[in-house]
């Protein structure tokens, strides 16, 4: 659908640049407040141990100790840091602090000092008597009957069975799976999986509290979710929600790591107890153990299909490792399942079973994707794998099984987020757009015919990967917005959705100009602050664009309606002869305008007076499904089994981008970390639990050189419920990288790998073990 | 101890801890444009110049910079007191605006720190030596194209005599 919009669809520049590009103090970490106190933390050695007992009087002899709290100091309150709406579908399996350690990295006490280097030497000083227990390292025997329980509290809840470390589980059948399996002409049946990464974002989680003028308690936080950081906060600290405001500077990216409430309780009780302003600002290891990382997942597939290719069963039996508490186990693995099954919608019979498990190691939580890279690497796998197998294009054979506009999957209406789902089709879907799009740039059907196209002992190869994901969480997630209009024809619009340095501030804002017909620049946008800004449920599942949006659209409209109501009273012209163009209200017969800042004027103080505002909120009743189709070239040294990403080219349906640039650059950056992860990016452990590369030298993410060329692409596609035709670019990007590498390593070698990151060695042997046997 | 050196083209003096970090006596005494990603020197987002060259200020001690010039991105930008109605970007600060070729911008000084550097060191540098240039800045965000393109249109307005 062709629009033409003035400020939508427009590169507009990111509304905070000017602070951003300046290194103006804008972040949480920047801001500080001078007489703050230092809060460290002091972390478990053991993977699994219960503390037996404490010794803190060296500690408190220290000179600048303000305090130094255990288990012992603090209510025992079960809560997770899920950073959810409410009622959490995570378990109640955390307390602030804990008699018991359950990864090596674990929080056992606080303290709060003058500074940091007493802080530090304050944690130095604490004694711990542990008894360690056996731990529990490999996910896959979690389950077994001899394992250890994990957690053997008596007062948690909502985790499926804790006493068989299961955090969560879920199942779905539809049609008989088995039945249709065994009588399918080809069947295929395979183990793929995902690693442990992390989500890295460059801003590591930072936090500081203090008591306002009406005693008050105020947390600026590096948060995703704003406002459920209130509300677990109001019961971790035991506060009425109405003495807590949570303020979200800036921040410096996040991608689900800070969707959680993970830091905030810790320098809240210090300001409780100390009744001083209290800092906490995560190290580089800390960020990468105390936070979150990707549920690394077991993904057994089965497939069975027709000899032309067609997919008659499928069946996805993912095995997830929540590690050490249940953050968005539940969820995870239900989009493991419910966005990426949906995506081959013409099968007669579908399955998904489900398990999070605890292990001690890290938590795991929320992560760009959240389910859908580990369940897309599974399936999309198998695919390839059987379009080898059939001599097909594996591009052909996912094409042809693949959901087109205005088909629907059960799926939806079964599956939801910790929930039913709810029903929908994809009333926009121009995945097929996406896939001969991207057949055309990347030159797909020319490299089919000349690769495998080997040179000495490198190797090319190509492989293809499909990907949908969702646009928020239907019927969950809420967003509010309030406008405001002011006396120069400037608009103020708060917002509870919570720029993460996504740039939604902008987009949002461009919504609103968009509306109202005047410049970015008379709209003043701010987001994210409990006492001032309407509800949002945050920045994640993809839901701020559509969610989001969608209330800023509402509320813009109803300005708007009253602009044009108080302009006919004070012009003295009809209303439905009035419209807004540029700046005024003008009227189509008389040709007479005013300017709204004139207007607003009149309305403040001569006539007619008012204050033009409106709040809208918005509930998606569906959860518009973005497509995308990746290709990947790589080249392969068949001597040392290094592999080299030559081209990937990654094609978007993500409706109308509102800002194109900052759309192609979610794309991008998504695309990267499914790269990195493809090659290297795993958090790994030794055989006692302890982190062997918690740190970005040691970890690597992908840095400018080595990724070959990268092309993002968005197609022409409009979405009729998303606000100008827009549905959801920020997770999507991540999904198809990965698995897409595996697939054009397999199409250059002949061996199949299916496990990330590719490690050079493995490939080598798996590519030597081919050769003997052929 | 007390050490002297010129920061963002004033003489300052400051008292250091001898194992002190750069980045830490900075961000304590109020210049927050250098960010701490990581303390351990892998991320580039504390890049500052030390006598016009790009350094990691987080592994820098303070007391190394003794009688020199120290610019961080604050010295960087221009002064806010010419026309207050516009945003105050120098070239490389508007070049990466022009691409919106940042998302949350914790990398933005650092990586502009280095941008500069590079413009002063070179003529001329293709989009390869861009990559290997910049490759100690890293940005998780918005991957890296966007922020090539703008490094590439700044070495061609170099070339065209536009960057004064």
């Amino acid at each position: 659908m062709n629009k033409i919009f003035s400020t939508v669809q427009k590169n507009e520049q990111k509304v905070d640049y000017h602070g951003l590009l300046r290194g103006n103090p804008v972040f949480t970490g920047d801001l500080i407040p001078k007489d703050a106190l230092c809060v460290r933390l002091l972390h478990s050695p053991y993977a699994h141990a219960r503390i037996l007992s404490f010794d803190l009087s060296k500690a408190l002899e220290i000179e600048g100790v303000s305090c130094v709290l255990t288990h012992k100091d603090l209510p025992r309150i079960p809560y997770t840091r899920a950073g959810q709406g409410h009622p959490e579908p995570s378990p109640y399996d955390t307390v602030l602090l804990d008699s018991k350690v359950r990864f090596v990295g674990d929080v056992v006490a606080i303290v709060a000092a003058v500074d940091e280097k007493t802080a530090e030497r304050a944690i130095q000083a604490i004694q711990v008597g542990y008894e360690e227990l056996p731990p529990v390292l490999d996910f896959e025997k979690a389950m077994d009957s001899d394992a250890p329980v994990i957690h053997d509290e008596t007062d948690l809840s909502g985790a499926y069975d804790p006493q068989q470390n299961l955090a969560a589980h879920y199942e779905m059948m539809l049609g008989d799976v088995d039945l249709i399996f065994e009588q399918s002409e080809v069947k295929m049946e395979r183990t793929y999986y995902y690693p442990k990464s992390q989500q890295v974002p460059m801003e590591p989680h930072a936090a500081f509290s203090y008591f306002d003028e009406k005693n008050r308690l105020v947390v600026v936080s590096s948060t995703q979710v704003p406002f459920h950081a209130r509300r677990i906060l109001s019961r971790i600290l035991s506060l009425p929600l109405s003495r807590i405001r949570v303020v979200k500077p800036r921040i410096g990216g996040g991608f689900g790591a800070k969707q959680g409430v993970i830091i905030e309780g810790y320098v809240g009780a210090v300001t409780l107890r100390t009744s001083r302003p209290a800092y906490l600002v995560l190290s580089r290891e800390e960020s990468f153990l105390n936070t979150y990382t990707r549920h690394d997942m077991r993904l057994k597939v089965r497939v069975g299909a027709n000899r032309d290719g067609r997919i008659r069963s499928l069946d996805l039996h993912a095995l997830s490792n929540t590690g050490a508490y249940g953050d968005h186990a539940l969820t995870v693995i239900m989009v493991c399942g419910s966005k990426t099954l949906p995506l081959y919608n013409k099968v007669d019979a579908v399955r998904f079973v489900g398990d999070a498990v605890y292990t001690n190691l890290p938590c795991a939580g929320a992560y760009r994707g959240y389910g859908a890279p580990q369940g897309i690497m599974g399936i999309d796998g198998v695919l390839d794998e059987l379009a080898l197998e059939l001599n097909m294009d594996p591009l052909d054979l996912k094409a042809m099984n693949a959901i087109q506009e205005g088909e629907g999957s059960p799926i939806f209406k079964i599956m939801g987020e910790g929930r039913e789902g709810v029903e929908q089709v994809a009333a926009s879907c121009k995945l097929d757009l996406c896939i001969e799009e991207g057949r055309r740039i990347f030159d797909w059907d020319r490299k089919r015919l000349l690769y495998p196209k080997k040179e000495g002992s490198i190797v090319r190869g190509i492989g293809c990967a499909l990907a949908m994901q969702g646009s928020g969480i239907a019927k969950i997630d809420m967003g509010a917005a309030s406008l405001k209009m002011n006396d120069d024809g400037s608009f103020n619009l708060h917002i509870g959705a919570t720029d993460l340095g996504t740039g939604s501030d902008t987009i949002l804002s461009q919504i609103a100009a968009e509306v109202l017909s005047v410049p970015l620049t008379s709209i003043i946008v701010h987001s994210s602050d409990t006492d001032y800004t309407p509800f949002d449920t945050g920045a994640y599942a993809s839901s701020t664009t559509y969610v989001s949006g969608n209330a800023v659209l509402k509320a813009a409209k109803k300005v708007k309606e009253q602009i044009l109501q108080s302009a006919s009273k004070i012009m003295g012209e009809p209303l439905d002869q009035l419209e807004v163009h540029s700046g005024h209200v003008r009227s189509s017969k008389s040709g007479k305008a005013i300017h709204y800042g004139d207007l607003c004027t009149q309305l403040f103080y001569t006539a007619h007076q008012r204050q033009i505002a409106a709040t809208e909120s918005y509930v998606g009743q569906e959860s518009p499904i973005p497509f995308m189709a990746s290709f990947m070239e790589v080249e392969v040294d068949l001597k040392t089994g290094i592999v080299h990403p030559i081209e990937t080219v990654s094609v978007v349906d993500c409706g109308t981008p509102i800002n194109p640039q900052l759309a192609l650059g979610q794309i991008y950056g998504a695309t990267m970390q499914g790269i990195g992860t493809a090659f290297h990016e795993e958090m790994r452990f030794d055989q006692k639990g302890k982190p062997i590369n918690a740190s970005l030298f040691r970890y690597k993410i992908p840095d400018r050189t080595s990724y070959g060329k990268i092309t993002a692409k968005i197609v022409d596609s409009y979405e009729p419920s998303g606000p100008f035709g827009a549905k959801s670019v920020s997770e999507i990007g991540i999904d198809t990288p990965t698995i897409a590498v595996l697939n054009a390593i397999d199409h250059a070698t002949g061996v199949r790998l299916r496990r990330v990151p590719v490690r050079p060695e493995d490939l080598l042997q798996a590519i030597m073990e081919k050769k003997e046997g052929s | 101890m007390k050490i002297s050196f010129t920061l963002n083209h004033l003489p300052v003096e400051m008292e250091v801890e001898p194992n002190q970090s750069l980045l830490n006596v900075l961000r304590t005494k109020g210049y927050h444009g250098a960010k701490k990603g990581c303390d351990t020197a892998d991320c580039g987002s504390c890049t500052v110049l030390v006598n016009g060259k790009a350094v990691l200020s987080c592994l820098l001690l303070a007391p190394s910079v003794q009688g020199c010039t120290v610019t961080t991105i604050e010295g960087l930008s221009p002064k806010p007191d010419e026309s207050q109605q516009e945003r105050l970007y120098s070239p490389e600060q508007k070049a990466f605006a022009d691409e919106n070729a940042f998302q949350c911008g914790y990398c933005a000084p650092g990586l502009i720190m280095s941008t500069h550097e590079l413009l002063s060191r070179y003529e001329e540098l293709n989009a390869e030596e861009i990559r290997f240039h910049l490759s100690g800045n890293l940005c998780r965000c918005t991957g890296y194209e966007q922020q090539i393109q703008a490094v590439q249109n700044l070495f061609q307005k170099k070339k065209r005599g536009e960057l004064g």
